[in-house]
């Protein structure tokens, strides 16, 4: 093991430093005594036990959660569908306009996608609410997952859609048979990029949501516009944690998953 | 004709498995496919041999059911296969990739065919098990594609190809990945497995020499034509024009002009100053027609002095020597320029060679050696 020399050390705490002091002190104000954020005054967990009996925080928590799991199940299905034609429905007439429609919304302004899908609920007379949420949220993340899976489909190898027909499977058939299986990691991560996209999407929400339905970001967004409370620090802190098991988790399945793999091929190699 | 001997095509009464009728397919203005008609029989290990763009995978493609000709038809058994998709074939492509499918078990992999036509989950099983049996991959069914070597899985995409016991069975350079000694090795198997199965193999290689050893008959294809459908031996030894007897194999070309002497014999003039060669020919040439003749070098023999009996004899210089172990090539420069290659087995250890650099040496073949070609 290489010792870091001094400069290498120096950047690398500074690096993190810059990353992680701000959320150091959420964390460790979120178990702070006081009702002042700024004064420390001794160690607590009251705010999280007050965060459990906050009904509109819940609600709020339970809205977001819901969308997401929708809006990015939706938007997969979209998003998967639309690579597939892109990339492999040979040469139809506006193909290349249709490519690069789909990477527009990547770098459209958030407040132009919120404020157009206002126009257009307000338009059809769509009250807002839940479903006006999902729907918006599918709109923007649909194309992240398209050019996710878009990208893994350019590398597949199109001889094997030619040998499940060849071996007597219809289209269909050979897209569930061989096609999504084989692209399977990519929707997967298609998937989740869309479910965190909707998770702490503020901009889009904020336009499209109702009185009816408040997802998490816009709720802490309104109540820190009120004064930061502790309740808030606590909840924020519960969010990291959510985040950091699910990476940990991800990241553990795909090194076992990896590991096997290894196991498998040097088992292989031995019998040869 | 020996009735035992497999030739369907010398029988005009034997009904043709596939038919090519007048097929032509375009993509765009290119044509891959130029109004080509061939009949191939059942049971024929059948090869497809041409340069890359020639049209011989187009023709694989036709028959598999990716394309669609643009005019004519293709007839299997009989029946005009054009409006039938894929998967409703009675047809089978080993692919050059091998396709294999990564994400099932070499078991899964073969039976994934059979699982399509719903076969009962019994005999779905003894028809695996025969197909691994037949391929020796029985040990390594659990595997996944990517745990055993590219020679296994080249077995695995042919088991799977033939799993469906298909009327046709296509395949797509299937030997290409692998390396020459392996290769040498899966031809025999392939023309073993071809038997045993009897089925109709179509082959598509650009190895010539690949073509010549596991087909019974060899089309040789150049942009999207048939330039000579014949049997390996009748290819290599009367190729019918100069880019079959080129492409096939090592030739001599030499361009002359032919005078009938004697029946089915003429005279070849061929160089100012040198002697007129004779060859003979069943094909009729008219006086002072341009003519080619093509040598194979293995036909032509070299010596330090004029064989007394010689027909065709020549002197030159040899300019330079392939060796290629068992075989030697010698390059030899005639007086005019032309260069004539002779080849000859190595019987004798290389320090014992006969001839060597800038040695002058007589080439001397017989008349019915070369075979003389129109323009």
């Amino acid at each position: 093991m290489n010792r870091l020399s001094w400069f290498n050390a120096v950047s690398l705490t500074l690096g993190f430093a810059f990353l992680y002091i701000p959320m150091i002190i959420l964390i460790i104000f979120s178990f702070n005594e006081s009702k002042l954020v700024t004064v420390w005054a001794g160690f607590s967990t009251k705010w999280y036990g007050e965060l459990v009996q906050n009904e509109a925080f819940l609600d709020a928590a339970w809205v977001t959660v819901r969308v997401a799991v929708f809006s990015s199940t939706l938007a997969t299905i979209l998003g998967t569908a639309a690579a597939y034609v892109l990339v492999r429905g040979g040469r139809f007439f506006g193909r290349t306009l249709f490519s690069g429609m789909i990477y527009a919304p990547l770098v459209m302004p958030e407040v132009i996608t919120g404020l157009s899908l206002l126009l257009l609920f307000i338009g059809i007379g769509l009250d807002r609410g839940i479903l006006t949420i999902v729907l918006a949220h599918t709109t923007f993340s649909m194309c992240f997952v398209s050019v996710v899976v878009s990208s893994r489909l350019v590398t597949f190898d199109q001889s094997l859609e030619e040998a499940a027909l060849d071996l007597g499977c219809s289209p269909a058939q050979a897209f569930r048979l061989v096609t999504l299986p084989i692209i399977a990691p990519a929707v997967i991560s298609g998937w989740l990029l869309a479910f965190t996209l909707s998770l702490d999407d503020l901009v889009i929400a904020s336009f499209t949501s109702g009185p009816s339905a408040t997802t998490l970001p816009i709720k802490i967004f309104s109540a820190v516009r009120l004064g930061v409370s502790p309740e808030i620090n606590a909840l924020s802190t519960l969010m990291i944690a959510v985040v950091t098991v699910g990476v940990i988790t991800a990241s553990l399945v795909t090194k076992r998953a990896m590991m096997r793999q290894k196991q498998d091929e040097m088992a292989a190699a031995r019998t040869e | 004709m020996n009735s035992d001997v497999f030739a369907p095509w010398e029988d005009p009464q034997a009904k043709p498995l596939i038919q090519f009728q007048n097929v032509t397919k375009r993509f765009g203005d290119f044509t891959a496919i130029d109004n080509l008609s061939l009949d191939i029989f059942e049971k024929e290990f059948f090869a497809l041999l041409g340069p890359s763009g020639c049209g011989k995978t187009t023709m694989m493609r036709m028959l598999a059911g990716f394309e669609t000709p643009t005019e004519g038809h293709i007839m299997l058994g009989g029946q005009d296969i054009d409006p039938i998709p894929p998967n409703k074939r009675a047809v089978n492509m080993m692919f050059q990739s091998y396709a294999l499918f990564p994400h099932l078990s070499i078991w899964e992999n073969i039976a994934f065919g059979l699982r399509r036509d719903n076969m009962p989950k019994h005999d779905l099983e003894e028809r695996v098990e025969e197909m691994l049996r037949l391929t020796r991959l029985t040990q390594f069914a659990r595997r996944k594609p990517h745990q055993i070597s590219g020679g296994q899985r080249q077995r695995v995409a042919l088991a799977r190809s033939l799993a469906k016991a298909p009327k046709l069975l296509l395949l797509d350079e299937p030997l290409g990945a692998l390396d020459k000694k392996l290769r040498q090795d899966t031809q025999f198997e392939l023309m073993d497995i071809q038997e045993k199965t009897g089925t109709t193999f179509v082959i598509v290689t650009h190895d010539q020499e690949e073509a010549m050893t596991v087909a019974s008959r060899v089309a040789v294809m150049d942009q999207g034509q048939l330039m000579q459908v014949a049997t390996p031996d009748r290819i290599y030894e009367n190729p019918n024009s100069v880019y079959v007897a080129d492409f096939i194999g090592d030739v001599n070309i030499i361009e002359g002009r032919a005078t009938a002497n004697g029946e089915d014999t003429y005279q070849i003039d061929w160089a100012e100053g040198q002697a007129p060669l004779t060859a003979t020919s069943a094909n009729g040439f008219a006086q002072g027609q341009a003519c080619h003749l093509a040598i194979r070098p293995e036909k032509v023999t070299i010596s330090a002095d004029r064989p007394a009996d010689a027909i065709n004899a020549v002197q030159g210089k040899v300019h330079d020597i392939a060796y290629l172990g068992n075989l030697s090539t010698y390059y030899v420069e005639l007086p005019n320029g032309t260069i004539i290659k002779a080849q000859t087995a190595n019987t004798r250890r290389i320090s014992r060679r006969s001839f060597t650099w800038e040695d002058p040496v007589w080439l001397s073949w017989t008349a019915t050696a070369a075979v003389l070609l129109a323009d």
